[in-house]
């Protein structure tokens, strides 16, 4: 039995989280993802979980940090200044291999930025954020839905794959209203199964010492710490390969390919229909894992494309990767907005169709 | 022949990687041993923090992790969310706990977290080589304040026990120290009571332990252990500062 609901984005984030088995929310009020903590607050005590409104985004995150290293199964959420002080711990738990799903309400930035939506976390996202060398999986929905699945699915996928996830949505996502089709609860591990399900998680050894274990990040030694950063980056290999999920429409003759993610795709999609209804074929990649990133989608692209137009809510980040996939092979533009502000399908079809006579002169 | 000192079996039987005469060895011992004799080695969590006890997980034979630097109190509060009934500490030196970390032990106390914590305050930055700590002594040479600690330049030394007794959540503070054999017996003893505490669940309990660092206060190992009892003591009196 499935229950189709119409929820708030941030309030579905919650229940899509505690029913992909959640039982530990650490958070701390930011906008515009508070209805997370507060749903966290009233729903998650009676599934006998816990939540704890911590004193910081670096208390919220170590918190986090404890409770998954110790075995239980973790969600945390924030918004752009608050994932960004979050970034020590997303560093700290990619070294120690501890899974954590994060979710990143992003609103418009530097700074304080302002409360609007934002994508210019884009690369902080998709590059580490913290420091040194580590990698996060980072899915962006571009519907309630989407957002519900993946955060349901990244439950999972953070224990299998030992590793932080982010969800990369955005103040839109996080306060829009739509009906979504909720899962089904997954059965959550026994208290008395930790230790057989995640034998490396701290719990006391019991009666054997031998069998002790050790939740760290520092390695002293190069060679060791070489060792262990091969070690992780053989393991973001795997994921390059088999975490990429992407979406395109109308490649094959499109003479303009947008490149979209999250709540912008949605209106790109928009802006692609109003262009064919006045003869201009354009297409969409959708990168639905902006890391690891569908580079291989632009294979896709035929030489009736005259421009590939990156659309994105920051001053050129996605661009970057769009960049890496296509290459010279051809022009690349942008259309972005900034400061929290949303294009219209309107003004994406008259900026597009502006590049697409500048690059035809 | 009966033995009358063992090795206790809470400590991993390797060399520690600290300095000649300093008195981390002694404070994990005390804990380990504290625990051993309560029976609960196998139940214990510990979190080991920045600083030269970044890798007291090699010495104490016990799960343990590490944590980022003053953040030890908020990972140990999300161990004890997933484990109620396990016996949960942070072991932090004075950096960690009394400056990068000040927000995470304040607000581990105002909860009344049911942890304990273990404070060894020794005045200065022992692994980063001898930079002044917010429990650096006025007058008190380090690297960082290579003509001694002044309070117009950089305040007054914090009294990190009478701070934390102010919070109602903590209901255990003591503060101790391990420059003699007798003050050592009364450090074992309050390092139990705090896992008593624990055990009844009665909130947060801390316990501050005085420590020497001879090498970053360039002093013998019995000279420091002197300007411990000279210095120290003065301006971080010993005793209970709050009980249940």
């Amino acid at each position: 039995m499935t229950d189709k609901v119409l929820m708030k984005g941030n309030e579905a984030f919650a229940e899509a989280a505690i029913r992909g088995g959640c039982r530990y929310y650490f958070g701390y009020p930011i906008t515009p993802q508070n209805e997370i903590p507060e749903y966290m607050s009233r729903e998650l005590p009676k599934y006998g979980g816990s939540f704890l409104q911590a004193e910081s985004e670096l208390g919220a995150i170590n918190m986090a940090y404890g409770a998954s290293a110790s075995g239980g199964r973790v969600f945390i959420t924030s918004s752009s200044p608050g994932i960004a002080l979050m970034q020590e711990g997303m560093s700290f738990l990619s070294s120690a291999e501890v899974p954590l799903v994060v979710v990143n309400v992003s609103r418009g930035g530097p700074g304080i930025g302002g409360i609007q939506p934002g994508q210019a976390d884009y690369i902080q996202a998709t590059r580490g954020g913290g420091n040194g060398d580590y990698k996060v999986p980072v899915f962006a929905p571009s519907s309630l839905q989407e957002a519900v699945d993946l955060i349901y699915e990244a439950m999972e996928l953070a224990d299998i794959w030992r590793n932080p996830i982010m969800i990369y949505t955005d103040g839109i996502l996080g306060q829009m209203m739509e009906p979504v089709v909720l899962p089904e609860p997954r059965p959550v591990t026994e208290y008395s199964e930790l230790k057989q399900k995640k034998p490396w998680a701290l719990s006391g050894y019991g009666d054997d010492d031998s069998k002790r274990r050790v939740v760290k990040s520092l390695r002293m030694d190069p060679n060791e710490l070489e060792m262990h950063v091969e070690a992780l980056f053989e393991k973001y290999g795997r994921a390059e390969k088999e975490l990429v999920r992407v979406e395109t429409a109308g490649l094959e003759d499109a003479e303009i390919v947008f490149v979209a993610f999250g709540t912008v795709a949605r209106i790109t999609k928009e802006a692609i229909e109003l262009l064919g209804e006045s003869g201009v074929k354009a297409g969409l990649i959708r990168p639905v894992s902006l890391w690891p990133f569908p580079y291989d989608a632009f294979d896709a692209l035929t030489d009736k494309t005259k421009v590939v137009i990156s659309t994105e809510l920051s001053m050129g980040q996605l661009v970057q990767d769009v960049q890496i996939g296509v290459g010279k092979r051809f022009p690349i533009r942008l259309i972005t907005r900034t400061g929290g502000i949303i294009p219209t399908s309107r003004e994406i079809v008259e900026r597009a169709l502006g590049i697409l006579s500048d690059i035809s002169v | 022949m009966q033995a009358v000192f063992t090795y206790t079996k809470g400590m991993v039987r390797t060399d520690t990687s600290y300095c000649p005469g300093c008195t981390h060895g002694i404070a994990h011992r005390l804990i380990m041993e504290t625990l051993d004799e309560m029976g609960k080695l196998g139940d214990t969590i510990g979190v080991a923090p920045i600083g030269c006890s970044v890798q007291a997980h090699k010495f104490m034979n016990i799960d343990m992790c590490e944590s980022a630097h003053g953040r030890a109190p908020a990972v140990a509060t999300g161990i004890r969310r997933v484990h109620p009934d396990k016996t949960v500490f942070t072991y932090q030196g004075d950096g960690d706990l009394a400056s990068i970390g000040t927000g995470e032990i304040i607000h581990a106390a105002a909860r009344g977290e049911k942890f304990c914590t273990f404070f060894i305050n020794n005045g200065i930055y022992g692994m980063t080589g001898g930079q002044m700590a917010p429990t650096t002594l006025i007058g008190q040479k380090t690297t960082t304040t290579q003509a001694g600690r002044t309070k117009e330049q950089a305040g007054s030394p914090l009294r990190v026990c009478e701070l934390i007794c102010a919070i109602e959540g903590a209901v255990y503070v003591e503060r101790v120290a391990l420059n003699t054999p007798a003050s050592i017996n009364k450090a074992k003893n309050a390092i139990k009571r705090a896992f008593e505490i624990q055990d009844r669940k009665l909130g947060f309990a801390l316990v501050e332990i005085l420590s020497t660092c001879p090498t970053d206060w360039g002093l013998a190992p019995e000279d420091a252990m002197k300007w411990l009892g000279e210095n120290m003591i003065p301006y971080y009196p010993l005793g209970v500062f709050k009980e249940p």
